[in-house]
């Protein structure tokens, strides 16, 4: 097959749509990462649960609550899933994590693996895994926009633009506000700002909520793509892994940057060679590990 | 006691196809010397690997390769799939060991799944059928390992079975002479203080990959067997479950205990066997006993028991 | 322990008991009752158009037929095989080893279908396939216990290819699910195309169960080939239908055609954007009165009309059972050769006959889903085009490369 331009830039397109969504989760995992120290390995799945929020908030909850007219809608979704999972997190953290803190790291990652395969086991227990369709996609999100090179669906470019604000718009909080600078100095120092007079376990629990809200918001955008499965997370997280290892776990630009980056390289391959496009993320990942094991972003600890 | 013991336990191994049935003993046996060899590495090395499945399951193809298309005897099959996860071990760990604790976790777990994505498509791996009806041949050329015999009105390929515990029993009396060798003294030294052993002089490095590439062989081995038992090479077997499933066992049963892993791949084993009937709540049981054992239980089975026998098991 | 314990107490007690009962075996029902197993996909991309509807179908002819058979009991169990051939192949082997089944059917999933036929002609145990389509099955995979009932790749290949080709689909491009199916489909239905005059310009393949298919949508896109036919099933085919349309692929002169479609998947994807598409099938619930008065009491029990997986596992289940009364034994053997040597004919088969490679032959059927304005209720999705007499959509036994076929 010929390389055209057209080709390529669809295929990039496409790869910077699949590039937003590595970049939203790789960024939660980074700012729980910060804090907590720990690889939140539920975050696939929570990144499901956001999408089932929003399908069941369509589907069922009218009924559930004896209203059979009821529907959230998908803006509504947008704000309610993220919410709803970040409240779980807190409760996740607060019974579970918050004891492990005084152990080893690793227990942390073992806990919220174990966590990852009660939420994917029940859901696959409830719904159809091939996915089941949502259908709330707002009327005006439908349509094709004509770039030139293709016809690019609406709703897709929606979701890269709301995603690069979160994203950039989470970046600007952590390292440019007041908020953000606590946010940093607890990461550096947690008995100083303790000191300070700053409830650290309350900044501790509210940044685990917020990162796994941003898995949640994913899993709204998601939702009207890619057909809401219980095994969505699961064939996402570990992309997403290689992703943070290729950037560095500690930098919140670079987990944004590397995400969008690996999105359009994974595009790419797919036109020079496509079926090597799965494992593209992988190898490069070896390669950052031989020339700069701490990632490109990383700092040396 | 210790002697006694292990007396007992041979016996039950020599005993058990006539009492349960046989696949699940092998599929057992498979697994405990999985974990048992995934345990030298988290247990006595401190290394979590989050991605043991690919020797596991790579171990697998090869045999079933070896057997199936090179026509090969089944212990040539089992040496080749061994050879084939200590190379593979020596490059994930060679990379692996450049960082530590939670990135090396992810990092094998990532280089794993490289692995599942060749064997997802390699033309010879038979993709998402996996590598189907694999002979089990004759050992040595002579005894038929397929041979069928009627106990009791029920097949039992007994031939298998005596040589998949002999080479359990093989796999697990070298992870048991590697943990009580001087050797073995300096992986626990490593796990305990590591800057401690880089000042005593010790190549801490090197200590960690020969850890690495023997865990991964012996993986390989369990892979291998199991590619025998089921005739079949699949991409289960390669997949980051398979992984989770080895961390599972050996937390459940004791990290850093001898017996500990034997434990936990028995209970996790007869756990899906006697639950296959739920289908996917056996994935959220799973679940809930890893919540379990990290939240409350991080000593394992075997690890309570030893400190309410105040003994080491 | 304690459980180990109670384990082995048990396990000693059945041995004890088969073995008392292991001599008694010679004639009649073996370990007095018959066993149907219906391994399936019961949950994943597969599961609407067999799944537990499959399991349906199977009891139904168990009760139809009286749920008994030379006096004995006939007992249905099912199973999940989840689209995993270890799983299919591990619950295949803990079925006839331990549960003594006497007969697996469904087998949906041609990866999962190979490895349990292969299992089960190993262990002198019949299959009926009423799910998978390779043609591997009857070819190379053959066995002497096998028999493949309703639909194969040559068959779904060779009557769309017939139909598509003539009127204008010259070129082709393929979306191959990656597994012994997609590759099967791809390859009888390449063979047809160019015998017929047309170029496959290439393929893309992707993994069983796929969500976003819009990059390999625009690979078949920028092939410029007229057709872009899906050797897929199931949601698969659903999902790559609808974002073709996202991309706006078929106003740009291309051609959607789903090799393999069923009404499940016509139900899900809506009329108004199916509509005018041709495949094949080897039933409809609508075809005649016999089909429509079956399809009515199944959908009392199931809520959705028979698939033609669902449908074939009555009819092979009811022949099953009448091969074995005819038989006057549960013997594998015997069992078979009476399977083979009988007419099926029921509201399922029309012309039906079971070959010496274990293809069950019928007629099959080229369908179109109809316009919503044709539309009478939620079931009338298709109209019948054109049938096809079994001797014409098969693949001759004369070019079958089954070792049982005699030549």
């Amino acid at each position: 097959m010929e390389l055209s331009f057209q080709m390529v830039m669809s295929q990039v397109m496409l790869g910077l749509n699949n590039g937003v969504f590595y970049a939203i989760l790789s960024l939660g995992l980074a700012v729980i990462f910060g804090l907590l120290n720990i690889v939140n390995f539920a975050h696939g799945a929570l990144y499901m649960l956001g999408a089932y929020v929003a399908l069941l908030g369509y589907t069922s909850i009218g009924p559930l609550i004896g209203m059979p007219d009821f529907h959230l809608s998908y803006w509504a979704a947008l704000f309610v899933a993220p919410l709803v999972v970040g409240a779980v997190g807190i409760v996740i953290e607060k019974t579970m994590l918050s004891r492990l803190y005084k152990f080893d790291h690793l227990y942390g990652l073992l806990l919220t693996f174990g966590l990852a395969l009660i939420i994917q086991g029940v859901f696959t227990n409830f719904f159809n895994v091939s996915g089941d369709p949502y259908d709330a996609k707002p009327e005006t999100l439908n349509g094709a926009v004509n770039l030139g090179f293709m016809l690019f669906p609406k709703y897709r470019l929606w979701v890269i633009i709301i995603s690069l604000l979160v994203c950039f718009g989470t970046w600007y909080v952590i390292e440019r506000t007041k908020l953000g600078s606590y946010l940093r100095a607890g990461t550096e120092n947690p008995e100083l700002v303790k000191a300070f007079g700053i409830n650290v376990p309350l900044m501790i629990s509210l940044t685990y909520g917020y990162g796994v809200a941003l898995a949640a918001f994913a899993g709204v955008l998601a939702a009207p793509i890619y057909s809401v499965s219980p095994v969505m997370g699961s064939e996402m997280i570990i992309t997403v892994f290689a992703v943070v290892v290729i950037g560095g776990m500690g930098s919140i630009m670079g987990s944004i940057v590397t995400g969008l980056l690996l999105g359009m390289v994974e595009g790419f391959t797919k036109v020079v060679y496509a079926p090597a496009s799965s494992t593209v993320i992988f190898l490069i990942m070896v390669m950052v590990l031989l020339v700069k094991p701490a990632g490109l972003f990383g700092r040396e600890s | 006691m210790n002697k006694i013991l292990w007396i007992i336990l041979i016996v039950l191994g020599l005993v058990a196809p006539f009492i349960v049935y046989p696949v699940f003993m092998m599929k057992l046996l498979c697994f405990a010397l999985f974990a048992s060899a995934f345990n030298l590495l988290l247990g006595y090395t401190g290394l979590l690997s989050f991605g043991h499945a690919a020797f596991f399951g790579g171990a697998s193809y090869i045999t079933g390769q070896l057997v199936k298309i090179s026509g090969l005897t089944p212990e040539l099959g089992i040496l080749g799939g061994t050879l084939f996860a200590a190379l593979l071990g020596y490059i994930v760990g060679s990379l692996a060991i450049r960082r530590q604790g939670i990135y090396f976790a992810m990092v094998t777990l990532a280089l794993a799944q490289i692995v599942y994505f060749i064997a997802l498509k390699a033309p010879f791996t038979g993709g998402e059928d996996g590598l189907q009806g694999i002979p089990r041949g004759k050992l040595l050329g002579m005894i038929d390992l397929g041979h069928v015999y009627t106990v009791g009105g029920s097949p039992v390929a007994l031939n298998l079975y005596y040589f998949v515990f002999a080479l359990f029993c093989f796999g697990f009396w070298i992870i048991y002479r590697t943990i009580n060798s001087p050797f073995g003294q300096v992986l626990k030294a490593i796990r305990e203080n590591e800057p401690r052993a880089v000042s005593l002089g010790y190549k801490v490095e090197r200590f960690k990959l020969m850890a690495f590439v023997i865990s991964a062989a012996l993986s390989g081995m369990a892979g291998s067997m199991k590619s025998l038992v089921f005739q079949l090479a699949s991409l289960t077997d390669v997949s980051w479950h398979t992984s989770g499933e080895v961390v599972l066992m050996t937390l459940l049963g004791g990290v850093g205990t001898v017996l500990g892993p034997l434990a936990g791949a028995f209970t996790v084993v007869t756990l899906q066997s006697e639950l296959s009937s739920v289908g996917s709540w056996i994935t959220v049981i799973i679940g809930v006993t890893f919540v379990i054992c990290v939240l409350l239980f991080r000593r394992g089975l075997v690890g309570e028991l030893g400190r309410v026998l105040k003994r080491s098991l | 322990m304690k459980k180990m314990f109670s384990n082995v107490v048990l396990s000693v007690a059945v041995l004890a008991m088969t073995s008392s009962l292991a001599g008694a075996a010679a004639k009649g029902v073996s370990d007095g009752v018959v066993k149907i197993g219906v391994l399936t996909d019961m949950s994943g991309v597969y599961s609407t158009l067999g799944g537990k509807g499959t399991q349906v179908g199977v009891e139904m002819a168990v009760k139809d037929f009286g749920g008994k058979v030379l006096g004995k009991p006939i007992q249905v169990i099912g199973a999940d095989h989840q689209n995993k051939a270890d799983i299919a192949s591990a619950k295949a082997r803990e079925w006839i080893d331990n549960e003594k089944v006497d007969m697996i059917t469904g087998l949906l999933n041609s990866g999962c279908a190979l490895a349990v036929q292969k299992l089960a002609g190993d262990k002198k145990r019949i299959t009926m396939n009423t799910g998978a389509a390779s043609t591997d099955l009857t070819n190379k995979a053959c066995t002497p216990y096998s028999i493949h009932y309703v639909y194969d790749t040559y068959a779904l290949g060779k009557v769309t290819a017939e139909a598509v080709v003539p009127s204008g689909g010259k070129s082709w491009y393929f979306l191959t699910a990656d597994y012994a199916f997609g590759h099967s489909l791809e390859a009888n239905t390449t063979k047809f195309v160019t015998k017929l005059g047309g170029t496959v310009l290439g393929s893309v393949r992707h993994p069983l169960s796929t969500s976003d298919f819009s990059s390999y949508l625009l690979q078949a896109q920028s092939s410029g080939a007229q057709i872009i036919g899906l050797a897929n099933a199931g949601g698969d085919t659903i999902n790559a239908i609808k974002q073709a349309r996202e991309f706006g692929i078929d106003k740009k002169g291309q051609k959607l055609v789903g090799l393999l479609i069923f009404d499940t998947d016509i139900k899900s994807l809506g009329l108004k954007v199916a509509q005018g598409m041709q495949f094949t099938s080897g039933f409809y619930w609508d075809r005649d009165k016999a089909t429509r008065d079956f399809a009515k009491r199944y959908y009392a029990i199931h809520k959705a009309m028979p698939t033609m997986d669902q449908a074939g596992a009555y009819s092979a289940t009811m022949n099953y059972l009448k091969a074995i009364k005819a038989a006057g034994t549960d013997d594998p053997d015997a069992v078979m050769a009476k399977l083979k040597s009988i007419d099926i004919s029921d509201f399922f088969a029309v012309n039906g006959k079971i070959r010496a490679d274990g293809r069950m032959v019928h007629d099959m059927y080229l369908m179109e889903v109809k316009k919503p304005s044709e539309s009478r209720g939620e079931w009338d999705l298709l109209k019948i085009v054109k049938t096809v007499p079994a001797a014409d959509a098969f693949m001759p036994l004369s070019e079958s490369t089954c070792s049982l076929v005699k030549k």
